[in-house]
């Protein structure tokens, strides 16, 4: 008997050890998890950011000043000490995001998850992104000084990794069950990757070659025209191109080919874009060049920004840095500022390949050519490892063939994407940061490929510039518009437009510059730009803005970046209103109706309007496109700026009519449909939710990386905005760091972004920005002009070398 | 009684000692030698190394916890899901810890039942 009871104690013992800790499903192991030593209960604290470490490599000592906001302050006296010291202050405060950014990045994802992330993992695989980073890392290495930073900054992340007890690992490991890996210069490139992917991975050939084939060539020109009836290029269209002494590539001979697939990679979301403008010193109130930068991105926690100051004896840099990449992303310094938005160029392009037999090698230039094959290795928690073949041919991966959402034995799409074409990208933000003047900053940003950027430019001695920077090829009119003969050799990137003919401006007449993902530039541009979707109407606005005024300050950069002024409803909703037939609304149609009347444009928090117009827009942009509407293919509807325009210009064309219903609509029917249909929508919404005012109704939110998970996310935001409009702040996406400089000597700067600097949910430092943010103020960002200077300081930290280096 | 009481203060502290040096299971550690050495009886092999657990880890997480204002406590309660409320989850630590020590109990009194005939 005894021995039954102990075997059954014993039994007892071991099922509860097991249970507690092993995790179970999304359940974590609850005895590691939940105990006081180790558990989450040790993630109950605020950053130590006082003392003194050593921290092995570093030359000279290092002081780090931390003010209110937990901005860190690093002094250093070298730029090896500053960039070991980013790494290691970096990974202190935002260590699990760094990481788990790398791990999405690099397609690696199932070994945190298991098997539910094993599509994802191979499609980032066959995607390229490990391929493009050990492409960009050999371009980095290739520069003495770049690699040697690089591998510094990676040196002070593992000299953090290694120094933490793993009591005090961040509190997504504990939930996941995972421990960090050391860092190594490969991720930073993966990070730089993953940028690529967010702001240059989204095209549309497939859906366009599908919307040529279904309505012919005369349609798509009408739907997808390569310029809008007006425009206001980036670049003002009085700019003069006569220097540029290199043709466009002439046309070949050659079409785009049949084909039947309706898989695509996963696009990033198509918001990512950014508002950046400056004005001159004669334009501005104080007299000194101001200049402002918001990137509009997906509103996470962490946030994808960290802040910084990176001072060495001659430079004192301070701005927003990417966790993962090295120096201040968009910031100022003593000299200059600069900020950066997406240019939204077509570097995306897809090739139709031929195989032989057993798919050994492909068809081109009338030959057969070599595949070469990389296997994409894919560890998988809790399974065996996945061994992914993908082929390869000169135009780049096939991503999809017959092992990867395509059935056809011979035949494959190859993907010819710049992130595939190194470069040493990291170069220009270590120029920048350490820049002066124009000619060091055209210089700093001429080592930029990819993703192209507007990147804006103000300086202490009153010069403002914009350049449209990025490796561009320069294409064949509507070359890669869409999906190319991958045998052909004229379909190829015969080459690129020279860095130096890329589209700039500088001092423009008009005293200011700005960019807002519209078109770079008008049709006197001598090569051609693919217009696949730029934005058309924040552009305008801020445009107007800055026109209307002779003088500008930072108050009235601050009013702009907070402007909820939806020009987009402007241009549509008082026409719609004019042409419906009112006679037989019922009481709560009216009501809907007056709303919209009596709404001023402006997408403020309290407003009913944005709501109404948000539906209404919905249901009508649901039903003039009804044409679109397949299963079976994937296809692009028209933008929404072409979409206004053919509603009010060609309100009888074939298109309005729904293809559905016996009679033939005219846009004024689809006017009064849509409404209606709004109208019982907003009712339905109005029963379960309340009030449509707009906070209410948009709901915006920050959330946690971890797939928004509610614990560690912030819900329920009052913040107006929306997508196209200058407070560009739609549901989970927005202005994710604003930021605006004065360039005074020292510059004067405000800045905030939603979140804070800590990544750790159990710090008071995890979100205190974002009630602040929502509100739309700006905190004056404490710039030091000295290690001495200690104003607005909490608390010093010193990191020196170790003793026997 | 007092044999109850020095079972109790005793795996009390072996599981705060053990702590510095092993994983969470510590406290399962130091139940299950109190039992060895400590013998109790019927539901108290349980329950006293429970309470004594319990307590240590209630009273250990509450202070972590209290001095930065339950901030991420609260947080926790919501993933688990306990409603936001710290003082839940607080609970739900001390439970874990109190049924793991009181497991390996059971346990370790069965041994003693065993070596000691």
């Amino acid at each position: 008997m005894k021995y039954i009871k102990l075997l059954a104690s014993f039994t007892l013992t071991i099922i509860v050890f097991y249970l507690l800790n092993t995790k179970i499903g999304s359940i974590p192991p609850m005895g590691k998890f939940l105990n006081p030593y180790t558990g989450i209960w040790q993630n109950e604290i605020n950053e130590s950011t006082e003392g003194t470490i050593a921290i092995k490599g570093l030359k000279n000592p290092v002081t780090v000043h931390y003010d209110s906001l937990l901005v860190p302050h690093v002094f250093a006296e070298n730029e090896l000490d500053l960039y070991r010291t980013q790494g290691y202050i970096t990974a202190k405060h935002r260590l699990w995001q760094m990481e788990f950014q790398t791990y999405a990045a690099a397609g690696r994802l199932s070994e945190i998850i298991g098997d539910k992330a094993l599509e994802y993992d191979r499609q980032e695989r066959r995607r390229g992104m490990v391929y493009g980073a050990e492409k960009a890392i050999e371009d980095m290495k290739q520069d003495d000084e770049t690699a040697a930073y690089i591998e510094a900054y990676a040196e002070g992340v593992n000299a953090y990794i290694s120094s933490l007890d793993p009591k005090r690992y961040p509190v997504e490991y504990k939930l996941l069950d995972y421990q960090p890996e050391l860092w190594s210069p490969k991720k930073t490139g993966l990070l730089l990757m993953y940028m690529t992917k967010m702001l240059a991975g989204r095209d549309s050939d497939m859906e366009f070659t599908n919307v040529l084939k279904l309505f012919g060539e005369k349609q798509f020109n009408l739907l997808f025209p390569d310029f809008f009836d007006s425009t206001e290029p980036i670049i003002p269209k009085d700019t003069d191109w006569s220097f540029i002494d290199v043709p466009q590539t002439p046309h070949p001979d050659s079409t785009s080919v049949d084909f039947n697939l309706d898989e695509k990679l996963n696009q990033p979301d198509p918001d990512n874009g950014s508002n950046n403008w400056a004005v001159s010193d004669e334009k501005s109130s104080s007299g000194h060049a101001i200049l402002a930068n918001d990137p509009h991105l997906g509103l996470n926690l962490p946030n994808i920004w960290f802040v910084m100051q990176l001072s060495t004896p001659t430079h004192q840099t301070y701005g927003a840095t990417i966790p993962g990449a090295l120096s201040i992303i968009s910031g100022f310094n003593q000299y200059i500022a600069w900020g950066e938005t997406n240019a939204t160029r077509d570097v995306i392009d897809w090739y139709k390949i031929k195989f032989n037999e057993d798919r050994t090698s492909y068809f081109y230039d009338n030959d057969w050519y070599p595949v070469k094959k990389r296997l994409e290795e894919i560890k998988i928690k809790g399974k065996e490892t996945f061994i992914d073949t993908v082929l390869y041919t000169h135009h780049g991966p096939v991503v999809f063939d017959k092992n990867f959402r395509s059935e056809n034995e011979k035949s494959g799409y190859a993907m010819r994407w710049i992130g595939h074409l190194g470069g040493n990208n990291q170069k220009t933000f270590i120029a920048l940061n350490r820049a002066e003047n124009y000619d060091d900053y055209v210089k700093a940003i001429s080592h930029w490929s990819a993703p192209a950027q507007n990147i804006v430019f103000a300086s202490n001695t009153g010069d403002i510039a914009l350049w449209i920077q990025g490796r561009l090829p320069n294409k064949w009119e509507g070359q890669g518009k869409f999906v190319m003969d991958g045998s052909l050799p004229q379909n190829d990137w015969q080459g690129f437009i020279p860095q130096r003919f890329n589209a700039h401006t500088k001092n423009p007449k008009r005293g200011f510059v700005s960019s807002a993902n519209q078109h770079p530039v008008d049709e006197n541009y001598p090569f051609y730009v693919f217009n696949d979707g730029y934005e058309t109407y924040r552009n305008r606005v801020i445009n107007d803005f800055f026109n209307s005024k002779d003088k500008v300050s930072v108050k009235d950069f601050k009013t702009l970046q907070n402007n909820n002024y939806n020009l987009k409803a402007a241009e549509l909703m008082p026409y719609m209103l004019e042409h419906l037939n009112t006679d037989e609304f019922n009481s709560v149609e009216k009501e809907v109706y007056n709303i919209a009347k009596n709404w001023n444009y402006n997408n403020d928090i309290t407003e009913k309007g944005p709501a109404v117009w948000r539906e209404w827009w919905k249901s009508l942009y649901q039903l003039t496109w009804d044409e679109f509407d397949h299963d079976s293919i994937a296809l692009k509807k028209p933008f929404v700026y072409q979409t206004i325009y053919l509603l009010k210009h060609h309100g009888n064309h074939e298109f309005m009519d729904i293809k559905d219903t016996p009679e033939k609509e005219t846009a004024k029917d689809l006017f009064l449909k849509s409404f209606k249909t709004a109208v019982s929508r907003l009712d339905e919404w109005k029963d379960k939710n309340g009030d449509y005012n707009w906070t209410n109704y948009k709901k915006t939110y920050a959330g946690h990386l971890l797939q928004a998970l509610p614990a560690f996310s912030r819900f329920n935001l009052p913040i107006g905005g929306d997508r196209n409009i200058v407070n560009a702040t739609s549901e989970n996406h927005g202005p994710s760091w604003k930021m605006i400089v004065e360039m005074s000597s020292p510059p004067e700067a405000y800045g905030i972004y939603p979140g804070g600097q800590s990544g750790n949910p159990g710090s008071k430092y995890y979100d205190n920005f974002i009630d602040d943010w929502a509100n739309g103020d700006y905190y004056k960002l404490p710039y030091l002009t000295s290690i001495n200077d200690t104003t607005n300081i909490n608390s010093t930290q010193t990191l020196t070398p170790t003793t026997n280096d | 009684m007092t044999k109850s009481l020095i079972n109790f203060i005793l795996t009390f502290i072996i599981a705060y000692i053990f702590s510095f040096f092993m994983g969470w299971y510590s406290v399962m550690t130091a139940s299950l030698l109190t039992a060895l050495f400590i013998p109790l009886k019927r539901l108290a092999v349980f329950f006293v190394p429970f309470l004594s657990i319990f307590l240590l880890w209630c009273i250990y997480s509450y202070v972590l916890s209290s001095s930065n204002d339950f901030i991420l406590a609260k947080k926790i309660a919501v993933l688990l899901p306990l409603n936001g409320n710290p003082y839940l989850l607080i609970l739900i630590t001390g439970l874990i810890g109190g049924l793991a020590a009181g497991a390996a109990a059971l346990f370790g009194n069965q041994l003693r039942v065993v070596f000691s005939k």
